[in-house]
């Protein structure tokens, strides 16, 4: 069981307060939040796309301050409870925090970290709300996407030494990369995220979705779509997130989603424009 | 029980021949519990006539429950005097802010700074303590419970509750109607609908039965539609609310600070005209009104 060091676990989660946000969302924000009558569901769309300002804004408002009487795992949940002023304004302090760089000192492409995590996202709700109905809540699946790969960025921003080893140990002994961060750091990125997603008070299902998402087996439906997602993404090559390595064609979950990979993807239908509008947003504004 | 309105205008105090009879002080009214408890809801200018009234009673011993931090219904905070004397006891609630991250302790500070104000904090002479509430947390005070339910304002909002021997009261301090940010049609659409559904249910289950309903009445239905996403009620609304939730009387309050005594009369006669046959008594917040029961 890997583990981190309580001295790196303190330094991981006070460092997510100072992460700054992805440059597209960031620069839509300011943009926005100009006109005085921009329009809710616009700014919602923006910010839930951007990892970083959904985990803080869901942070703080699942904080034992506020003593929600539910756990919040969505964007329009918290502007349901808290009003639009108050996540506008939430949005606009994260945004003077300044952007991501494109590529961080570790060498992690942040782009197409943010570009892999939104496609699953969209494509884990799809497979949620189209082929798993009632089990599971095809927002929370969206989220787990959303954040299922976060200790990574949280890596490469706040460990970039060691983080850059990883991927350079991942390259050269041609090894997924959770196992080159194990070898590395002594913890993959699914034990920080996880344990990030812990602090922050999201529901269990949530921090074990994120927790487990590289084991073979033991998942909830949540965690089947996040798998299922995540291997179409690699499978179709839209995006990996700083991995390299190979994934099979034999379908991840076959007891929920059939044997024959190609034939999941045919029933998801089109997903162009899936990853059209997440290349926008991951890489609109960086030059 | 016993209320008591001192402030009953909405956004700007706004004084003057026009609005001599319903008053222009923003946000203050004072509840009395059987055993003579004393809540305060708001400190808007409306707290000043009041803290004049206190001056006779000394010591005080206040409990202040902010609704939320807008100027309005806290500008008077300053001038409530019995903060300046010995002996007295004020506790002042509120919600916490997301966006600052701090609890209502601020609501003095923020007002009490060189630049704004000649006194500072520490220079208050009573024993003032400020209790920051979590959502639905109890405050008993005597033979009173006062409890909150989180509204939908541009800023956190509680709308206070008080129960005392079986009779009640409610304040919503500044309250809209959550509406769906999306259009019929939009992939969140019916998810937004259900979770906003689950709140007003909330808000009718938490409002049940009172027996005095005291409402953000800011804007008639033919205006709300340029103002929706301000935070603010509506008469007609109001009365629906009242209606559905058994209330035995409605009280409209917070007034539009432009709409004059003349003006708030014919919306009001126009309202009644509204008004079920089995429904709630209706009437109109106005400076010095006093509800006892």
């Amino acid at each position: 069981m890997s583990h981190i060091s309580p001295e790196v676990e303190k330094k991981l989660g006070l460092a997510v307060e100072k992460m700054p946000a992805f440059p597209k969302s960031v620069q839509k924000v300011l943009e926005l939040t100009r006109n005085i009558n921009c329009l809710p569901r616009e700014l919602v769309g923006v910010i839930e796309k951007d990892p970083v300002m959904t985990v803080k804004i869901l942070k703080v408002i699942n904080s034992a301050a506020f003593a929600l009487p539910n756990k919040m795992t969505s964007v329009n949940q918290a502007v349901v409870f808290l009003g639009l002023n108050t996540i506008k304004n939430m949005a606009l302090s994260f945004a003077a925090v300044g952007i991501l760089p494109r590529m961080n000192t570790a060498g992690f492409d942040v782009q197409r970290y943010l570009m892999h995590s939104l496609t699953v996202a969209s494509i884990a709700r799809k497979l949620a709300s189209q082929q798993v109905t009632g089990d599971v809540d095809p927002g929370d699946c969206y989220i787990a996407g959303l954040l299922h790969d976060f200790g990574k960025v949280v890596f490469a921003q706040f460990m970039p030494d060691e983080f850059s080893a990883a991927l350079a140990y991942c390259q050269e002994k041609q090894v997924p990369l959770h196992v080159a961060e194990e070898a590395v750091i002594g913890a993959d990125h699914t034990v920080v995220g996880s344990m990030l997603a812990a602090r922050w008070q999201f529901p269990t299902p949530l921090v074990e979705c994120i927790r487990d998402h590289h084991k073979e087996s033991g998942h909830s439906a949540m965690g089947d779509c996040l798998r299922m997602a995540d291997q179409i993404c690699r499978y179709r090559q839209f995006g990996d997130s700083g991995n390299p390595y190979r994934v099979g064609e034999a379908v991840i979950a076959p007891q929920r989603f059939g044997d024959d990979l190609d034939a999941v993807i045919a029933s998801l239908g089109d997903l162009d424009h899936f990853v059209a509008e997440a290349q926008s947003f991951a890489l609109v504004g960086t030059e | 029980m016993k209320i008591r309105f001192w402030g009953v205008r909405g956004s700007i105090a706004s004084p003057g021949p026009h609005t001599a009879r319903y008053g222009g002080n923003t946000t203050c009214i004072e509840v009395r519990s059987d055993a003579g408890e004393l809540i305060i809801f708001d400190g808007g200018t409306g707290i000043f006539p009041l803290a004049q009234s206190l001056l006779k009673q000394l010591p005080v011993s206040a409990n202040v429950f902010i609704t939320h931090t807008h100027w309005d219904h806290i500008q008077g905070l300053p001038f409530f005097t019995p903060l300046y004397i010995p002996g007295n006891r004020v506790r002042i609630h509120g919600a916490y802010d997301f966006v600052s991250g701090s609890g209502i302790e601020q609501v003095m500070n923020v007002q009490l700074q060189y630049s704004y104000f000649p006194v500072r904090e520490a220079e208050l002479r009573a024993a003032i303590e400020y209790q920051t509430l979590t959502i639905g947390e109890a405050v008993v005070l005597g033979d009173a419970t006062v409890t909150n339910m989180l509204l939908n304002h541009p800023v956190t909002n509680f709308g206070y509750r008080v129960d005392c021997n079986g009779k009640s009261m409610f304040f919503s301090g500044d309250h809209e109607p959550w509406t769906n940010i999306y259009a019929a049609g939009d992939a969140d659409f019916d998810e937004y609908q259900a979770m906003i559904d689950a709140r007003q249910a909330e808000m009718e289950a938490f409002l049940k039965g009172v027996d005095v309903l005291v409402m953000d009445c800011s804007y008639t239905t033919a205006e709300y539609p340029s103002k929706v996403g301000w935070g603010h009620g509506t008469f007609d609304g109001s009365l629906e609310l009242a209606y559905r939730v058994g209330a035995k009387k409605l009280v409209c309050t917070h007034h539009e600070p432009t709409r004059s005594d003349e003006e708030l009369e014919k919306v009001f006669a126009d309202l009644l005209t509204r008004v079920p046959a089995n429904g709630p008594e209706v009437v109109l917040a106005r400076e010095g009104m006093e509800i006892e029961w």
